[in-house]
């Protein structure tokens, strides 16, 4: 009875995979090009290098923000704590490398792996405790924001007299090509992410909770246990992008943070994934985090009031949020 | 089996807990200047003794717009040493981030209950407080304004930086630094606050007044964010190439300003000027990054507001607004005594 229900499943993952999901891809990778070439002929300087550089630059942190969160919005479940959960894993790294006097790989990992507890305490809540994820979330968002103001004593952290911190995100690893290490880091962090959730028996299940999770519970696999590995690995997610986000400003900020997870939530939208779950790729949250600031750039470079901005980001993610149910339709 | 499990995330969750408080603790005790014998025991007793002696002092609350940003720790610090010296006792509050005006209400609600002698106030809304000021003026309790004023006959004074004149002096360093001519643009950290609009408007019109060969070719505002602000200059040098200067309204918007313009590389070629105070700003400066910054005088705005505050409770004469003042800093000044007060890191 139970392999049965395993085997029926299958091909139709495939199909989300080849199928309809590919066309949302496709489609958000269109507008993406279509964007970029309205910005190139409305302003001179927008196809300048260095701006596109800024461009990916701006996109690193809600852009891996954006990559965790989609392993749990596939699953059917959102997590509003990663803009307060990365703050607060900024902090820790501080706390690791300037107060402890950590050596800065050991306060690195130390970083991501305060994110994974976030995640896990979060994945615990929702999977163990049954508490629905937007509360439990919700609830881990405040607790961690209360944290990062206790820990941090309310004022900011700085690293300006840590040697190479400031680097992590702003050097460049490889001689010769002058590309933030941060962008690499987001590209490498989509190839993980990419390689997990199509490759690996963890994406399996990702997809199979969202789709049906009393099916998948009832095919023998353990649901629990693997929305709190999901959650888990989303938080690592979160700890990469506080490293960054510290290196980058070069100090852990306590108030911030607040209102980023909404804009990787946007950006997950509008890359296809579905927020009633069981559909969604890394890629598509890929090109959505990158329509987002290509929008923002591109508007601001072009002098358009910031107020118009927000407007015009949120009548994109209502269109992608149509097409989305649109598609839903013709299946 | 699930026994077990829960027991486990339980242990790890509350080590979690317990490492998170020792990292507190010892943050806690980094900060604290006499830190030879911290238990906790000693604080308590420390705390009940405090509560004895100052059950006949007059009782000042004071109520913030917020406590996490380093100014407002600064204008705390001004208090305490007014208290000190006038021999009064004071609490200091104030709501987590500057946008919840209710919870701020409710603390100016708890702290009514508690009849204080005096209020110290500075308003997120002026007009949301307005039923409650008029609940303290009925109760007989005077209220002294700070930082910002309020919108309100109510406070007997406010004690606060004129803004509109701290951003014209801005506008003219700035003219001076880049030879009074050439393309700038503005990083605000918002538009609907009092300080945003001011810091925003001193600086425009005393350029469009003063200098008409400086174009202002751009205004945008980062809520203050250190990332957000990041980005959106560097966006305003990606769209003008040739930009000779930027000024930044407040801490976070000057400190993302710096950081375009070193990821930009363009130390040499954009003057920026900065608003407000902090490590990363005092350092910008000391590297030569950033040209100089409007400091207020926030542990001023603390001490004049006790000081009128007590005044207002020996019945004497306050005048209508006091000015805390403000002070330009750069390379020149910046181990000058007076800066060093109104500086915070």
């Amino acid at each position: 009875m139970s392999t049965d229900i395993a085997n029926t499943h299958k091909p139709a993952q495939k199909k989300y995979f080849k199928g309809s999901g590919a066309l949302q891809q496709i489609l958000a990778f269109a507008s993406l090009i279509i964007l970029v070439i309205f910005f190139s002929i409305a302003s001179d300087n927008f196809l300048h290098w260095s701006n596109i550089e800024g461009i990916l630059l701006s996109t690193t942190v809600i852009g891996i923000l954006a990559l965790g969160t989609t392993f749990v919005i596939i699953t059917g479940g959102i997590d509003l704590s990663i803009g307060t959960g990365m703050t607060l894993t900024s902090v820790m790294t501080g706390v690791f490398i300037v107060y402890l006097g950590l050596p800065l790989s050991v306060g690195i990992i130390g970083g991501i792996l305060s994110g994974a507890c976030i995640g896990f305490i979060s994945g615990f809540s929702v999977s163990i405790l049954r508490i629905p994820p937007f509360i439990a979330t919700l609830a881990m968002m405040m607790i961690a924001e209360g944290l990062s103001l206790v820990i941090s004593g309310a004022s900011p952290i700085y690293f300006s007299d840590v040697e190479g911190f400031n680097s992590i995100a702003l050097g460049s690893i490889i001689p010769g090509i002058s590309i933030p290490n941060a962008i690499l880091v987001f590209f490498f962090m989509v190839l993980i992410g990419w390689v997990l959730l199509s490759k690996t028996i963890v994406g399996r299940y990702t997809f199979a909770i969202g789709s049906n999770e009393e099916a998948t519970r009832l095919s023998g696999i353990n649901v629990k246990k693997w929305k709190l590995i999901i959650y888990t690995i989303a938080g690592c997610f979160t700890g990469v992008a506080g490293v960054i986000m510290a290196s980058r400003l070069n100090s852990a900020q306590p108030a911030l943070g607040m209102g980023y997870e909404l804009e990787a939530i946007a950006a997950v939208v509008i890359g296809g994934t579905s927020l009633s779950g069981g559909k969604g790729s890394l890629i598509g949250t890929m090109i959505g985090a990158l329509i987002m600031s290509v929008l923002t750039n591109g508007l601001r470079i072009m002098s358009i009031p910031q107020e118009w901005q927000t407007v015009v980001i949120g009548f994109v993610i209502l269109l992608a949020v149509y097409f989305d149910m649109l598609r839903k339709k013709n299946t | 089996m699930k026994k077990r499990i829960m027991l486990a995330i339980l242990i790890v969750f509350s080590s979690l807990l317990f490492v998170l408080a020792a990292c507190g603790n010892e943050a806690e005790k980094e900060s604290d200047d006499t830190g030879s014998t911290g238990t906790e025991t000693s604080e308590n007793e420390k705390a009940a003794e405090e509560n004895n002696e100052d059950s006949d002092k007059p009782y000042i609350a004071i109520i913030s717009k917020g406590f996490q940003h380093q100014f407002w720790q600064a204008v705390q610090r001004g208090a305490e040493k007014a208290a000190e010296e006038f021999n009064v006792k004071i609490t200091f509050e104030g709501p987590e981030n500057e946008s919840q005006v209710d919870k701020q209400m409710e603390m100016l609600r708890a702290v009514l209950d508690k009849q204080p002698d005096a209020i110290g106030f500075a308003a997120l809304d002026s007009q949301a407080s307005s039923p409650l000021l008029e609940e303290a003026d009925e109760k007989g309790i005077p209220i002294i304004a700070f930082d910002s004023g309020v919108d309100s006959d109510i406070p007997l004074t406010t004690a606060s930086t004129d803004n509109y004149a701290a951003a014209s002096l801005a506008a003219d360093k700035m003219a001076e630094l880049i030879g009074e001519k050439g393309k700038i643009a503005l990083v605000v950290h918002d538009q609907v606050s009092v300080t945003g609009a001011q810091r925003r408007d001193g600086f425009v019109e005393t350029m469009e007044e003063k200098y008409p060969d400086i174009e202002i070719v751009d205004i945008q505002y980062g809520g203050g964010d250190h990332l957000e602000s990041t980005n959106l200059a560097k966006t305003m040098m990606q769209a003008n190439p040739d930009l000779a200067g930027i000024y930044g309204s407040n801490e976070g918007s000057a400190i993302g300003v710096v950081n375009a313009v070193r990821e930009l590389s363009k130390e040499e070629q954009v003057t920026v000027i900065g608003f407000d105070s902090g490590k990363q700003q005092i350092d910008a400066i000391s590297d030569g990054v950033m040209a100089g910054a409007i400091t207020q005088n926030p542990e001023g705005i603390g001490y004049e507001t006790v000081k009128a505050a007590v005044s207002a409770i020996n019945g004497e004469e306050i005048p209508e607004n006091i000015d805390t003042g403000f002070y330009w800093y750069d390379q020149t000044n910046l181990e000058d005594e007076e800066i060093q007060a109104a500086v915070y890191e």
